[in-house]
């Protein structure tokens, strides 16, 4: 083996960081614009055709980029923000703008899934639009809304292992730079496996806390 | 307490447009329980759901206690919302939360103090019977508690009118009847003036003093329980009725009499108040001289006043016959002469 524990370790971190902090991002932004997606459309509770249209299509223009040529596409915009185009903070941004639009489709999709006649009770008792979406509707949809962030974690991981590839650091650029160009077959299997490990760790938090605030 | 003032309601569809409701005048008095019948379609939802502007009227009024609902700004329109309450068929509750989470929400909106949140959705659970079920989540009950909540939170606010629609139609009779029973309790100890839409004639029948009849977006008729029952003029209010009060002759009865060949004297008898409890037939056969087959009978009650159908066949001497018809046109009784096997 080519590499020594130590680099593992480092290479495991990097993943986490990446994952994670472009997680929290890319959901942040999710949030906001699946929300939008879903107050804008007709007979909502803020219906505006403009905004709806223009989001619409903008999520699907970005959503339809596969994650390899987004990357290398917004490295202006990269070095912009973080000031190189090369390393871990490097391939956040991608990561970030990979996995919003994302989010907003999988936080719109819970959304819409919340039974009509919840809104319907809500708007009866004379609550507000943002009482509606905070008490209400988020609420409702938080169980299936766990579903999809885990899936979009997932998706992550696997878009850090890509990043690694043009030198994003993380476990998939150990596994090219050993496994793959230098044929070191156990640095191979060894990142493998601990990707393995971490999706199915990802899995199953998600279920368990989705079941938790599901309640039946 | 609820007025509709020429209420027309066009839905703008896809391809031709809608009238849900066609020109309705309205009146509920403060007090009452209104029920609202009519067949799936003739706009009973769309009625119900223009008096707290869940759906807006095309054209005409609602006037709710005194406001015209539809010239109010948006905040006035959730504060009136506030007076008014509303129950629905599939409950409509929030399943990630606790029964008393759920009866506290329009209070929690309002921004209650949490003290006084507390004791009312308390007591409010001790009214519908459900204080041992606090901390239950709605998944863990039945269709009826579900309601029983639904109910706990449309008064959570203490509003003058509880809006009903279709409140008991996925319930089964047993727990329909306890529903009904808890509305009219709603009724009485807290006043509340309760307009509820249902195509069940037996939900009617059992806690409303008034009743319009909705077919095709118009009220056909309208007026006491008894009074539009007990004489349907349209032929939707017949079909109503007839759905508890069976009136047709079983065909294997009337089989038997198509058999006979002596001339078939078939009367239809209503009887209402206090001529049901007199003894009538007994009366007739004793005085003159025809025999009394009784065909079909049945007895119903609305409003505490009992209505009676009976279809009897006289057989025996015509003039006999005659004469008895005459002694029960002079009691008051509706008489009928019954031709074919249709009411
Ligand atoms: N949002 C809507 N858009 C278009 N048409 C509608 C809408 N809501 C109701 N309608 C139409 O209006 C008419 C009356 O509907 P409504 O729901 O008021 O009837 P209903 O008496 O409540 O029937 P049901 O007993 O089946 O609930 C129907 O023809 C229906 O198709
Ligand atoms: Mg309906």
């Amino acid at each position: 083996m080519l590499v020594d524990q130590q680099q593992i370790v480092q290479a495991l971190w990097e993943t986490i960081v990446m994952v994670g902090v472009s997680l929290l991002f890319s959901f942040l932004i999710g949030l906001v614009l699946g929300v939008l997606l879903v107050v804008t459309r007709k007979g909502h509770l803020w219906e505006n055709k403009v905004v709806f249209t223009i989001l619409n299509a903008g999520i699907n223009i970005f959503r339809s980029i596969p994650f390899i040529i987004l990357m290398v596409a917004v490295i202006p915009f990269t070095r912009l923000v973080v000031g190189t185009s090369i390393g871990t903070a490097a391939a956040i941004v991608p990561m970030i703008l990979f996995a919003g639009p994302y989010i907003a489709r999988l936080i719109e999709n819970s959304l819409l899934e919340v039974d009509p006649g919840v809104m319907e009770a809500a708007q009866a008792m004379g609550a507000t639009p943002w009482q509606i979406m905070i008490r209400f509707l988020l609420p409702e949809a938080l169980s299936s809304l766990l579903l999809g962030i885990t899936i979009a974690t997932i998706g992550l991981v696997g878009a850090s292992a890509m990043a690694g590839a043009v030198g994003g650091g993380g476990l998939g650029d150990l596994a090219i730079t050993y496994g793959y160009q230098r044929f070191d077959t156990v640095v191979m299997f060894l990142t493998v496996g601990i990707l393995i490990i971490m999706v199915q760790g990802l899995q199953s938090i998600g279920n368990y806390l989705s079941k938790r605030v599901r309640r039946r | 307490m609820i007025t509709f003032d020429h209420v027309t309601k066009v839905y703008e569809g896809k391809d031709l447009p809608v009238k849900a409701l066609d020109d309705v005048d309205l009146q509920v008095e403060e007090g009452e329980i209104y029920g609202v019948i009519g067949f799936s379609g003739a706009g009973k939802s769309s009625l119900i759901r223009c008096v707290n502007l869940l759906e807006r009227p095309t054209s005409g009024k609602v006037m709710v206690d005194g406001n015209d609902l539809l010239s109010l700004s948006a905040k006035e329109l959730r504060d009136a919302k506030r007076d008014i309450g509303m129950i629905f068929q599939h409950f409509n509750l929030l399943n990630s939360k606790t029964v008393y989470t759920n009866v506290a929400m329009p209070l929690l909106v309002a921004k209650g103090a949490k003290e006084e949140v507390k004791k009312r959705v308390m007591d409010l659970l001790t009214f519908v019977g459900l204080e041992d079920k606090a901390n239950s989540y709605p998944e863990q009950l039945s269709g009826g508690q579900k309601q029983r909540v639904g109910i706990a939170r449309a008064l959570a606010t203490k509003p003058k009118v509880l809006l009903c629609d279709e409140a008991t139609s996925a319930l089964d009779p047993e727990t329909t009847k306890a529903i009904l029973q808890l509305l009219k309790q709603v009724n009485q100890e807290y006043g509340v003036t309760i307009l509820m839409i249902t195509h069940e004639m037996n939900a009617i029948r059992e806690i409303c003093d008034k009743v319009a009849v909705l077919d095709k977006g118009k009220i056909v008729e309208a007026g006491s329980v008894f009074d539009v029952f007990s004489k349907p003029k349209t032929a939707v209010t017949a079909k109503f009725v007839r759905s508890v009060m069976h009136d047709t002759i079983p065909d294997s009865v009337y089989s038997l009499l198509n058999n006979q060949t002596a001339c078939r004297h078939i009367y239809r008898i209503v009887f209402v108040g206090n001529s049901a409890g007199k003894p009538l037939l007994s009366q007739i056969a004793k005085t003159y001289a025809v025999n009394v087959n009784i065909l079909f009978g049945n007895i119903t009650e609305l409003q505490g006043v009992p209505l009676g159908n009976l279809i009897v066949q006289f057989s025996g001497d015509e003039k006999e016959i005659k004469r008895a018809m005459m002694y029960i046109h002079q009691q008051k009784i509706t008489v009928k002469e019954v031709l074919a096997n249709v009411s």
